[in-house]
């Protein structure tokens, strides 16, 4: 299971790690795009297995940057 | 006068700063990112260099690489728009060290407006009604606690260095502020590299006034009427006009006063605007010096028929303001509305290509706008892609042609807040002239938007 941008921009927070119990709705990723914070938040229950990203990184729509499982 | 100037800054305030620059026959050099490439600042300008990647702070904030522009370009003057660095007083002082004239007060000027709990400090003692709260930095959230205990409930938490609503939040009680402390001061640290927090009692039910200035290096000031910006989003403006509907004659004369006593108490020079915050009873309170151009300017310019800009630069050339306050007279209405790059329902931003822009053009409708067909709006900047000002004899005039105006303003490709400037302007508690802060909250954020 991946958890996917919903739009471009640095990332600013995360706030979960690997091991961690998510549920569905809760926010794992903090963007910063166009001066504003965007909370990127898995969209299934599940274990965070992988972080494909890093503070500072750019990401774009549709990359993958928790994968669960 | 000047003969040639550096815009430091990008999008449409770039494009309107070089327009003015033209009218006076002054050159004009335009700096861009990587992502600004194709940007009409570019084009417009008589000469343009590229300085860096596309964050802002590789590229727009990098002071160095502006001030070696500027030298290589050798300008007199650097005009820094809104927002970037305009308001840093390290850049003005660096083009000091340089020989190049800074369009816009002086560094100490900015520094002392920089801190919002300076600023309440030298307001308060200038005879300026400041909200009540707290006169220095709180040391801790336990501090913060008992401080909020005097103050009474609801409070707004504040970042001195704070803008932009970053750092900002309200609260209202005990509890809601010991959560809300910390985040909010990490975040004032990481945004703005401070994190001095301050605490004003919460005024219900506000207006967002503000008072546009004019001073010269003499001292001489006069204020432009006021811009009504209580239409916000997220702490961020979405409609202003001139004059407000809710102010008369009489407090126009009283908080122009404050605000010219509030710029000659730290010997302000250029064009500065003193933000206010007004209850339902008319009572205001000073809130922060914008010691700049601000976003929404063209709505004082279409009231007073001044340009602004080309004020900014004769002060800073060290020209006597030609203007007394009497010669200051507000004729008709006008509105302009900021259009966002944005989710109409979520005020998510929304970068994307603009596949199809088509805008309706007439007397008495101004855009300011630096995006066409085919832009690429990236989501390094902010989400602001144009603005549209529209003037009226009255201000039901102004409102109804804004109407229709933006009935006819099309943006395709990207989402816009369009729908939701349309149900503003159309609401009959906008146009009765009910805007408050709340506006947006209390009245579009039930019904969403197609």
């Amino acid at each position: 299971m991946e958890v996917l941008s919903n739009m471009a921009g640095n990332v600013w927070k995360i706030t979960v790690k690997p091991g961690d119990q998510v549920t569905e709705g809760q926010d794992v990723v903090i963007l910063e795009s166009m001066k504003m914070e965007i909370p990127i938040s898995a969209e299934v229950s599940g274990i965070v297995d992988e972080i494909t990203v890093n503070e500072g990184d750019f990401v774009n729509d549709g990359d993958v940057v928790i994968k669960l499982k | 006068m000047f003969t040639k100037i550096l815009i430091a800054n990008r999008g449409e305030i770039a494009a309107r700063i070089i327009r003015t620059c033209k009218k006076m026959g002054i050159k004009t050099v335009a700096i861009y990112s990587e992502a600004d490439i194709n940007s009409p600042h570019v084009e417009m300008a008589d000469e343009s260099y590229l300085i860096g990647p596309p964050r802002v702070n590789e590229s727009y904030l990098k002071m160095e690489k502006i001030m070696e522009v500027a030298l290589q370009a050798n300008v007199d003057a650097i005009h820094p728009g809104y927002g970037l660095l305009s308001e840093n007083p390290e850049f003005s002082k660096k083009c000091a060290e340089n020989n190049i004239v800074f369009i816009g007060p002086s560094p100490s000027t900015i520094s002392q407006m920089g801190s919002k709990i300076e600023a309440r400090k030298l307001m308060s003692h200038a005879g300026v009604p400041i909200v009540p709260g707290t006169d220095a930095p709180l040391a801790d959230v336990e501090e913060a606690v008992r401080e909020a205990k005097n103050i009474g409930y609801p409070i707004m938490l504040k970042a001195s260095a704070g803008g932009g609503g970053i750092g900002m939040q309200r609260v209202d009680d005990e509890e809601g502020l010991r959560r809300a402390f910390q985040g909010n001061q990490k975040r004032a640290k990481d945004f703005f590299g401070d994190g001095a927090m301050f605490l004003e009692k919460l005024i219900l039910n506000p207006r967002h006034i503000e008072i546009q200035l004019l001073a010269d290096k003499e001292g001489n000031t006069v204020y432009l009427g006021e811009r009504e910006c209580s239409i916000q989003r997220r702490h961020q403006k979405v409609i202003e006009e001139a004059p407000s509907p809710f102010i008369d004659e009489l407090t126009r004369k009283e908080m122009g006063g404050a605000a010219v006593r509030a710029a000659q108490a730290i010997g302000y020079e250029n064009a500065g605007t003193v933000e206010f915050i007004m209850d339902e009873h008319k009572n205001f309170y000073f809130l922060e010096v914008n010691t700049r151009l601000q976003v929404e300017h063209p709505v004082t310019e279409e009231v007073t028929g001044l340009d602004l800009v080309e004020q900014q630069i004769r002060i800073a050339n060290g020209e006597t303001l030609t203007i007394s306050q009497k010669d200051v007279q507000l004729n008709g209405h006008a509105i302009e509305v900021r259009i966002y790059a944005e989710d109409p329902n979520t005020f998510f931003p929304s970068p994307g290509t603009i596949t199809s822009f088509s805008i309706p053009s007439g007397e008495n409708i101004r855009h300011e706008l630096a995006v066409g067909q085919g832009s690429v709006v990236t989501p390094f900047y902010d989400p602001m892609i144009a603005k549209l000002i529209v003037k009226g004899l009255t201000r039901n005039e102004a409102i109804k042609s804004m109407g229709k105006v933006l009935e006819q303003y099309k943006v395709e490709g990207i989402k816009t807040n369009i729908p939701t400037l349309k149900r503003i302007v159309n609401h009959p508690e906008y146009i009765s002239g009910n805007t408050t802060t709340s506006f947006i909250d209390s009245y579009l954020k039930t019904a969403k938007v197609n």
